[in-house]
């Protein structure tokens, strides 16, 4: 018998045989139905038969199709609200031809890291080829036991139809015969002509929405177990403190708290605080434990950190050369001939990530395997420092992923599963780590905070011939970065802009500091989508000209020949911006004035972005003395083929507000080493009445389809800000945004 | 720690409980009723929100000596009664995304509603400003809001 590990790495290197697939599935003998398993992020594996339970993860996905003719498609990604438990199967049941209202989704406990907007753009193919897999394999069935050639058969609603004879059977009653039938070569396997779509491009309900209506959706937060006690930490407020000594005897009178005990931090990736446990019968026991607490710091070596020290290193920072260059070509931004010059400073915060749901995370530890209740977006990871911190083989835990109440990135973190399984390590039944709001506020890992001074040139003609950024941040790859491997490097700046210039330098100054930072939605995107967006538009009023057609004519230059780096991807299509900048000006109403309201400023500003997708946006906002409203968002975008527009939609959109909320009003700052704000008292987020109205165009495509979640993010921002321009000619660029703005 | 015997859901439930215990923390831990949710602890986010004698309030600011002798309806509760229009509603609107801000957003819609059968945005915006969504939902909670004011006086 294999350990687990082997069996992933011979998953990784080579294929695993149909052969080990049918003894697996002859030891599991799974119900009759028809399995096809295949791995969504590598090649793509045939079988017939195995199961979860039979065989500890071949693939990261399968599909059953049962013997009364429903289907079910065991998931390996986590559903965190952007409708991957929707769009997945629907690629699945388009090239099988289910019958959709048989479709279900079971969770697996093997579930693959979640994020980078990744899910429908690289599942695309896999699951649409399982699909196809299916309906070849059931015509064939079909054909065989009619007797006719497979040519004649088609395929609907989870039915083979035999049209000159009027015959048909359901896929359920032809699984018997599917089992015993070789499976096509994924590879090779037909795929329908997008234009033969019935499921795929049209708006879906979302299969998760009910029960999240009627209270019946069980969160990380939600898992209840027999026996099960709660647990909350007390955490030193200074990053890098750690409790000096501590009194439990207030502590263990509270009624229903049972246990207090230190656990210590942890150090490179899983980043725990360590801290004082109080496990009691009821998380309100257990809070009201840690409150009688009597613990003394030790604040650590950071306490001298502060918002100020930070700003004060970075706005040194940019008067002095980078420690990182991008090289480049030709002259210096300096020595280029330039008709005007144009120089500036942004500046972001460290944001939260606030998910609605606090961190938590539920274990159950005994005789040495441990079953974990996770929401999670990296269940697989999850396992394996679980695993670590247990000191047990990987395949002795079992983590299953719940859903969850936002991700956004935090959940991608392995401080609260390392702190589960610390503190399971004493507690003899099932236990839940309870995070308070103010716990997930203090310690959460921030989206990094940083100055960029941003350098442009533009020609006597109103090009752009030069174009300089020099970021100085608190990096994630110091974060991330194995300890004695950290330097800086470009990893953070943003792409180079899509606009022609002939000289473009980039450089980049680490900021050393003790706050914990790593992927907010959209990582980098959220700082630079400002900076390259808004800089534009500062050049556009530069040259004179107006932004939306600045950006159009230079979109349409020719292109300056140069060596693509290796990191770069693809050229993006500018035809394709081109058209979403042309009708989101058009639907906004772009040019024509806006209707004046007394007493106010009212503006429109203008962004487009080739990151995640082709968008643009049209920002109309309305400042009254210090007061920003967004009333409009017009955007347009071109993601390729929409899977579920009704998903898309919800993210989109989601994402253009989670933006503005960031940009107006979140930030995080830090005094003698701790985070200052605790709670949404002082961490204002967007409420009901400051949401815009949106209006969102999606264009045509069934070219392969871009993921949505991150793709407004680094839009909305320099729509807006531009925006407030417009209204007033105050550019602002620090955020969060305020009229009253200074450096 | 003390009896209480409350009134959930028309239901009548008995929890041994210190006075001050938020009846969030009897739902969830005591009862079981876990589609009332815990999301700031501070009355600022109305994740929480139950209606008590019909009224919206945030559970976790709500202790159980406060709600004796009241009648406590939780998300659970709410499709037993008239108001699951706005349950289904939000259904249509295909409101949520992540999901656990809602029973607390269609608890307090539903008190809206209860109150205010045709509510303008204004009247929306005033009575859901407490409850966050960071998902951002608004444009549909507000069109849910609304589809369910038609339902209920059609």
């Amino acid at each position: 018998m294999k350990t687990e590990e082997e069996q992933v790495g011979a998953t990784a290197r080579v294929k695993i045989s149909r052969r080990t697939f049918l003894s697996a599935s002859a030891v599991a003998a799974a119900g009759g139905a028809l399995v096809i398993g295949f791995s969504l992020r590598r090649h793509v594996h045939l079988g017939a038969g195995p199961s979860a339970e039979a065989v500890e993860n071949p693939f990261d996905a399968w599909v059953h199709i049962k013997p009364d003719g429903s289907a079910e498609l065991v998931l390996a990604r986590s559903e965190m609200g952007q409708g991957v438990y929707t769009s997945l199967p629907m690629l699945l049941a388009e090239e099988a031809d289910l019958d959709w209202s048989r479709v279900s989704i079971v969770q697996s406990d093997f579930s693959r890291g979640t994020g980078g907007s990744g899910s429908v753009r690289s599942n695309y193919l896999p699951l649409r080829r399982a699909g196809a897999a299916v309906r070849v394999t059931m015509i064939a069935a079909a054909a065989r036991a009619w007797g006719v050639p497979e040519t004649e058969c088609t395929t609907s609603k989870g039915e083979v139809l035999h049209g000159r004879s009027g015959r048909r059977i359901n896929y359920g009653e032809l699984v018997p015969a599917a089992r015993a039938l070789p499976l096509p070569d994924l590879k090779t396997v037909k795929l329908k002509d997008p234009a033969q779509f019935t499921l795929i491009g049209k708006a879906t309900q979302h299969l998760d929405i009910p029960d999240k209506c009627t209270g019946a959706a069980r969160f990380g937060l939600d898992v209840r177990l027999p026996g099960m006690v709660h647990a909350v930490v007390a955490r030193c407020p200074t990053f890098g403190g750690n409790p000096a000594k501590f009194d439990a005897t207030k502590a263990l009178a509270v009624p229903g708290v049972l246990q207090v005990f230190e656990i210590p931090a942890t150090g490179y990736r899983t980043y725990t605080a360590g801290g004082v446990v109080v496990v009691a019968t009821s998380t309100w026991a257990a809070m009201q434990g840690r409150k009688a607490l009597e613990i003394t710091w030790n604040r650590g070596l950071h306490s001298g950190e502060s918002t100020d020290t930070l700003r004060a290193a970075m706005k040194q920072a940019l008067e002095t050369a980078p420690a990182w260059t991008s090289g480049g070509e030709g002259l210096d931004l300096e020595n280029v001939q330039a008709a005007k010059r144009v120089e500036c400073v942004y500046e972001f915060p460290f944001l939260a990530h606030a998910c609605m749901e606090p961190m938590n995370i539920t274990a159950h530890l005994r005789e040495g395997k441990c079953e974990v209740w996770a929401p999670t977006q990296t269940a697989d990871a999850t396992r394996s420092v679980i695993a670590k911190e247990l000191e047990v083989a990987k395949s002795s835990v079992t983590v299953h992923t719940t859903l969850m109440g936002g991700g956004f990135g935090r959940r991608y973190q392995y401080d609260f599963p390392a702190e589960v399984a610390e503190i399971a390590k004493h507690v003899d039944r099932p236990v839940q780590l309870v995070w308070t709001r103010e716990d997930d506020m203090t310690h959460d890992f921030y989206r990094p905070a940083g100055m960029r001074r941003m350098r442009g040139a533009l020609d006597a003609q109103g090009n752009i011939v030069a174009w300089a950024d020099h970021l100085a941040d608190v990096p994630l790859n110091y974060q991330w970065a194995d300890p004695d491997k950290r330097k800086p490097d470009g990893s953070e700046m943003a792409p180079r802009p899509v606009y022609p210039i002939a000289q473009v330098r980039t450089g980049f100054t680490p900021i050393e500091s003790a706050v914990p930072r790593a992927w907010w939605r959209s990582v980098e995107n959220s700082f630079n989508g400002v900076a390259v967006e808004c800089f534009v538009d500062e050049l556009a009023h530069a040259a004179g000209e107006d932004p939306y057609r600045f950006r159009r004519r230079l979109l349409e230059l020719p292109e300056i020949p140069r060596q693509r780096g290796k990191d770069e991807g693809p050229a993006p299509d500018l035809k394709r911006l081109i058209a979403v900048l042309d009708l989101a000006a058009e639907k906004a109403g772009w040019g024509k004035p806006l209707a004046p309201r007394p007493g106010t400023q009212r503006g429109r500003g203008i962004a487009c972005t080739t990151s995640y997708a082709y968008l643009a946006q049209v920002a109309e906002v309305t400042v009254e003395h210090d007061t920003i409203r967004v009333d409009r968002l017009v955007t347009a975008i071109d993601c390729g083929q929409v899977v579920n527009p009704n998903g898309a939609r919800s993210q989109l959109e989601g994402g253009m507000l989670f933006t503005l909320s960031s940009i107006l009003k979140e930030a995080i700052t830090i005094r003698d080493g701790a985070v200052e704000q605790q709670n949404f008292d002082d961490y204002s987020v967007l409420r009901m009445p400051e949401a815009p109205a949106v209006e969102t165009l999606f264009v045509e495509s069934h070219e392969a389809p871009h993921g949505l979640g991150e793709a407004a993010i680094g839009l909305t921002g320099p729509a807006v800000a531009n925006a407030i321009f417009a209204a007033t000619g105050k550019r602002l660029r620090r955020m969060p945004f305020r009229m009253d703005e200074t450096a | 720690m003390a009896h209480f015997t409350l009134d959930v859901n028309g239901r009548k439930r008995t929890v041994e409980a210190d006075d001050a215990m938020p009846l969030l923390w009897a739902l969830r831990d005591l009862l079981q009723l876990t589609g009332t949710k815990y999301g700031c602890g501070i009355g600022m986010c109305g994740a929480c929100t139950v209606h008590l004698d019909g009224t919206a309030v945030r559970s976790c600011q709500t202790t159980v000596a406060d709600a004796r002798g009241k009648k406590v309806t939780t998300i659970e509760g709410l499709a037993d009664g008239p108001l699951r229009v706005v349950q289904n509603a939000w259904i249509a609107a295909q409101v949520p995304q992540c999901g656990y801000c809602q029973s607390g957003q269609i608890m307090s819609a539903a008190a809206l509603l209860a109150k205010k059968p045709n509510p303008t945005d204004a009247e929306i915006d005033d009575a859901m400003t407490g409850n966050i969504c960071r998902c951002a939902t608004y444009f549909r909670i507000r069109k849910a809001i609304h589809t369910a004011a038609q339902e209920m006086s059609a």
